[in-house]
């Protein structure tokens, strides 16, 4: 067995502990990259899916036009909806256009799945509710949604189109 | 000392004297000594848990607490809010006794062993010949407070948690006992004042270095600190003896553990650091409270850098670096240096 002088030499010296503990000093003078969250926010790609919202077209009408393809498609069966009997078929409207919140696993497909651009997922990830009921969002409240994050959906609709 | 604090002293030992009587007015002023003695301590206790966690953040590149108060500064006021407020949770077949005594008994050692640490010529508690001898025999007087909370617990982890502090703490004291007795050689006294006059030629760390690395690295597991803090190892045994101390009972094993690690931060200093001495004769102007409070801090500081820098230690390595490395070193260590006493002479 040969006896490393230079090995012994080192070990006793402690040379790896003090290159680690050299280490751990560079990094306390390295700026933090903790991001302070509330205050300080990573950006979001414009294709982050998010809260959904219902949009409204140019004149104020809903988009929706009730061809239940976002509840098709839906892979977590968290869409419900009702197609409204009083509207005709070149008009036809949703009555009930509900989301559980709860169930959906913020795949997108809904979003895909529209041929008329109506239920998007917004940039809002901060939505909460102190009651399952709470997160059942009905049509009122996905329409609210649409009002409220108009501006950042239509901008980051416009900055995906061209990749579509 | 200036004449006018001379002169104040004087004032209030008369007024004390004549309030309370010569023999009792002894004690009261014996307790009030303590009190100046021990508020700073656990005040340094409690912020050196914010500093813990600012520099460890600072070493994993994050900002550690800065939300309560100015750069987290209320922090350790918060936690030890918290700490009181909480429910005292007793284990149903817990040794009643055991299990309350034993915090008490951790954390009490740490604080009385300051009365014999010199902070300046003349500023020490009681000047006790015997000094080192004194410390060493009440931190071993720690160990029993984790034994009795591993055993009072009545579970298996802290059991467990128990016994490998046991065997940790005693192993680790002998090759602490050994690095000091070259320090008493070298200075011909068991008293703190005079190791710490005995260093005005050269520091002991020089001549001693492998003794103080040693020394150094036997306090960090006396204290069960990182990286041999294998009887609380929250990974396997969840937190060893503290698992189930609750609110302010785990809150004294704490202060108990930071308590012993300003202990023998400044015991390092005083016997390895030369204490209150300056580096260079030059600056003889500071006080020499503020070296030996900068010479302490830095080592707090290295305590801390080795939490954030090593992981834990295997148990087997922890018992064979005690008993198969430091032991024989120290003991070698021990003749070196009283063959060079010998020769050349105390220091």
């Amino acid at each position: 067995m040969g006896l490393n002088f230079k090995e012994l030499a080192d070990t006793y010296a402690l040379r790896e502990l003090a290159s680690g503990m050299a280490v751990t000093l560079r990094h306390m003078f390295k700026p933090h990259i903790t991001i302070q969250y509330p205050e300080e926010r990573t950006p979001l790609s414009p294709r982050f899916r998010g809260e959904h919202a219902l949009r409204l077209d140019e004149k104020g009408q809903e988009r929706c036009v009730a061809c239940k393809l976002c509840e098709a498609t839906c892979p977590a069966q968290a869409i419900y909806i009702e197609i409204d009997p009083a509207t005709t078929a070149e008009q036809r409207r949703t009555r009930v256009y509900s989301i559980d919140e709860t169930k959906c696993i913020f795949c997108g497909f809904c979003q895909e799945a529209c041929p008329v651009d109506a239920i998007v997922l917004g940039p809002n990830f901060e939505f909460h509710g102190y009651t399952r009921e709470d997160l059942y969002y009905d049509k009122a409240r996905l329409l609210a949604n649409g009002e409220r994050w108009k501006a950042a959906i239509d901008a980051n609709l416009a900055a995906d189109a061209k990749y579509r | 000392m200036p004449e006018i604090l001379k002169e104040l002293l004087g004032t209030v030992h008369g007024f004390g004297e004549g309030l309370f009587g010569p023999m009792l007015w002894i004690v009261v002023w014996t307790v009030i000594k303590i009190v100046i003695l021990l508020a700073p301590v656990l005040f340094m206790v409690t912020y050196i848990t914010l500093a813990e966690r600012k520099i460890i953040g600072f070493m994993q590149v994050r900002y550690g607490p800065n939300r309560v108060g100015f750069w987290g500064i209320l922090q350790p006021l918060a936690d030890a809010a918290k700490l009181l407020f909480k429910e005292l949770l007793l284990p149903e077949k817990a040794d009643r006794t055991i299990f309350f005594l034993a915090p008490a008994l951790t954390l009490v050692p740490a604080l009385i062993a300051w009365a014999v640490i010199p902070f300046a010529p003349g500023l020490v508690l009681s000047d006790i010949n015997i000094g080192i001898l004194y410390i060493l025999a009440v931190s071993s007087m720690g160990v029993y407070g984790i034994i009795m909370a591993g055993w009072g617990s009545n579970t298996r982890f802290s059991f467990l948690g128990g016994l490998r502090s046991a065997a940790q703490m005693v192993s680790y004291e002998v090759s602490m006992g050994f690095t000091l007795i070259p320090v008493v050689l070298l200075s011909g006294s068991l008293n703190l004042t005079d190791v710490v006059n005995a260093q005005k030629g050269m520091w002991f760390v020089i001549p001693l270095l492998p003794m103080f690395v040693i020394y150094f690295i036997s306090v960090v597991a006396e204290t069960n600190r990182s990286p041999f803090d294998l009887p609380e190892a929250e990974a396997e045994l969840v937190a060893g003896f503290i698992t189930e101390y609750s609110a302010m009972s785990s809150g004294l094993f704490f202060m108990g553990e930071y308590a012993n690690m300003i202990l023998v931060s400044f015991m390092g200093s005083i016997l390895f650091l030369g204490g209150w001495l300056p580096p260079i004769a030059l600056l003889d102007f500071v006080p020499g409270i503020v070296w030996l409070v900068m010479k302490a801090s830095f080592l707090l500081f290295v305590f801390l850098w080795i939490r954030a820098t090593f992981p834990r230690y295997r148990y087997d390595q922890l018992m064979r670096l005690g008993w198969k490395v430091f032991l024989p070193i120290s003991l070698l260590w021990i003749f070196v240096t009283a063959l060079g006493v010998l020769m050349f002479g105390k220091a």
